[in-house]
């Protein structure tokens, strides 16, 4: 089979069937931006994952005078006790990568910069607020060791870890990412039988030439190949304006509005963008051409 | 070169079977008839030769092969060697007379050299010389089946089938068109025609195979159209 033939095949192809092949584009175009939309989310709560879980820590609060807890019976804790906590955490590392202790100045420091448009800022005393050590592990989720040493221990309060709360945010994060996906999924269905749709109605507006080309003995494969490269063709083109929506997606929404406005993480950069690009077009292509090799073998038999 | 032996096809649905038990012999360079009313199992005949059919029983030689056990990747080298002429043509109506005859090459891979070579000396050889430019719509039919037959032919086959190839053409075009076919055949082409044309038959006197609702009823060298004649 001759390139120069099958590229004039293909152009005849794509001017006899355009609105189709604009339809087979569009919705090419559609469903890969979501499904490209969904990985970058991911990216991005990989990358938010990685940020806060670098920062979260292991707080463990300590009794004060006015704790009730019931290790707290014996009233705030003593010098010695402290001591012992601190050095017991030194002890606990490679896991336990730093120790910072909060003192309660500290502590009224950080509530008053939380809450300073709130009335409570100004009522907040220095001895209302509790002691604490901020234990930062090596490994985040190992957090039940930690609380294994201190959890009703005399002296402590209380023992949190902060990636519990992010847990239920990523949570969240995960269940809209598996949406977009979903909603990709089904929309790269809806492409494969319009494509495949698409092929029907090319084969049998060109039924007179593959007639002709089975008569003279046309192999199976030079007959389909230029309905597939059609396909591939298509595919690309909406694979191309796929990344192109991403890519100002990213620009307008990312850099321009959330970065300025949520500076309390990081956002993907370009790379990431530029990571996905191979499983758009293989997905694209993929899909364009399983859906027409599929449609022509039910339509193009020799 | 074209053998069927005990060959029956029904067909889905169908009362009765297009074939029914049908054992012919065509040996090479032969020319022949196929003769019977409409739907008496002509087309069958060459769609079977042609393996567009299968034959629900018996067995099908075409050019030394045994159809039944050729795989279908394979179909398409015997198609080469087979020329292929129908009663409407089956021209394409945007190509040239030399681009439909060129087609048959192209899409079978031959280098453009090749087929730029071979193209003048077919055209000459159906008369057509001169009409390389004309589309299909600016010719007669005439004209147009000699296209078709510049087409079929242009792979030097071994066998041509025509099925009823005068059946759009008047008496004296048909005549034209039969010297054609003669002048192929006497290259050394087996040809199989099927046709409904008694003048025809009755005037070249070649061998006559008649069908009638699926059974041969008639094998005759230098025969006529009519029974007994």
């Amino acid at each position: 089979m001759r390139i120069g033939f099958v590229l004039k095949e293909v152009g005849i192809g794509l001017r006899r069937n355009v609105t189709l092949t604009i339809a087979v584009i569009i919705t090419v175009a559609v469903s890969l931006s979501l499904f490209g939309a969904s990985l970058l989310v991911r990216a991005q709560v990989g990358q938010m994952k990685d940020y806060w879980y670098d920062r979260v820590e292991v707080s463990i609060f300590l009794c004060g005078e006015i704790s009730d807890a019931p290790s707290c019976a014996d009233g705030e804790i003593s010098k010695a006790e402290k001591d012992k906590i601190r050095e017991e955490l030194e002890g606990l590392k490679p896991l336990v990568e730093t120790v910072y202790y909060e003192s309660k100045t500290e502590a009224l420091k950080r509530f008053k910069e939380q809450f300073k448009d709130s009335p409570l800022a100004d009522t907040a005393t220095v001895d209302q607020m509790p002691e604490s050590f901020r234990v930062k592990l090596s490994d985040p989720t190992k957090f039940a060791v930690i609380a294994a040493a201190f959890v009703d221990r005399n002296g402590v309060e209380d023992v949190r870890d902060q990636r519990a709360s992010l847990e239920r945010l990523f949570k969240a994060l995960s269940g809209l990412q598996n949406l977009a996906l979903v909603i990709a999924v089904v929309m790269l269905v809806v492409t494969g039988l319009l494509i495949s749709n698409t092929m029907r109605v090319a084969a049998f507006s060109r039924r007179r030439e593959t007639s002709i080309m089975r008569l003279v003995g046309a192999s199976n494969w030079s007959i389909r190949f230029p309905f597939l490269v059609e396909a591939a063709l298509a595919a690309v083109l909406g694979t191309l304006v796929a990344v192109g929506a991403l890519a100002a997606g990213k620009y307008y929404l990312i850099d321009q509005t959330l970065a300025s406005t949520f500076t309390f993480t990081t956002f993907i950069d370009w790379d990431a963008l530029y990571a996905i690009i191979p499983a758009l077009l293989a997905a694209g292509i993929g899909l364009a051409v399983v859906a027409a090799g599929l449609t022509l073998r039910k339509y193009l038999k020799v | 070169m074209i053998r069927f032996e005990n060959v029956t096809k029904i067909y889905k649905g169908a009362p009765r079977p297009a074939l029914d038990d049908v054992s012919v012999d065509i040996d090479k360079g032969e020319f022949v008839f196929l003769v019977g009313a409409s739907g008496s199992g002509k087309s069958t005949f060459l769609r079977l030769a042609l393996r567009e059919e299968r034959p629900t029983s018996g067995n099908i030689w075409v050019a030394g092969k045994d159809l039944n056990k050729m795989p279908s990747w394979k179909v398409p080298m015997l198609r080469r060697q087979i020329g292929c002429v129908f009663q409407d043509f089956r021209l394409l109506p945007n190509k040239t007379v030399a681009g439909n005859v060129a087609f048959a090459l192209e899409v079978i891979g031959r280098p453009s050299s090749e087929i730029k070579r071979v193209i003048p000396n077919v055209l000459e050889l159906v008369g057509l010389e001169g009409k390389e430019d004309s589309y299909p719509n600016e010719i007669s039919g005439g004209e147009q089946q000699r296209v078709a037959i510049a087409r079929a032919f242009i792979n030097r086959p071994s066998v041509l089938i025509a099925d009823e190839p005068t059946g759009n053409l008047d008496p004296e075009t048909s005549v034209g068109i039969m010297k054609l076919l003669d002048r192929i055949n006497r290259i050394g082409t087996t040809v199989v025609m099927a046709t409904h044309d008694v003048a025809i038959v009755d005037q070249m006197r070649k061998r006559v195979i008649e069908i009638d609702t699926g059974h041969v009823v008639r094998d005759q060298a230098r025969g006529v159209y009519g029974a007994g004649a």
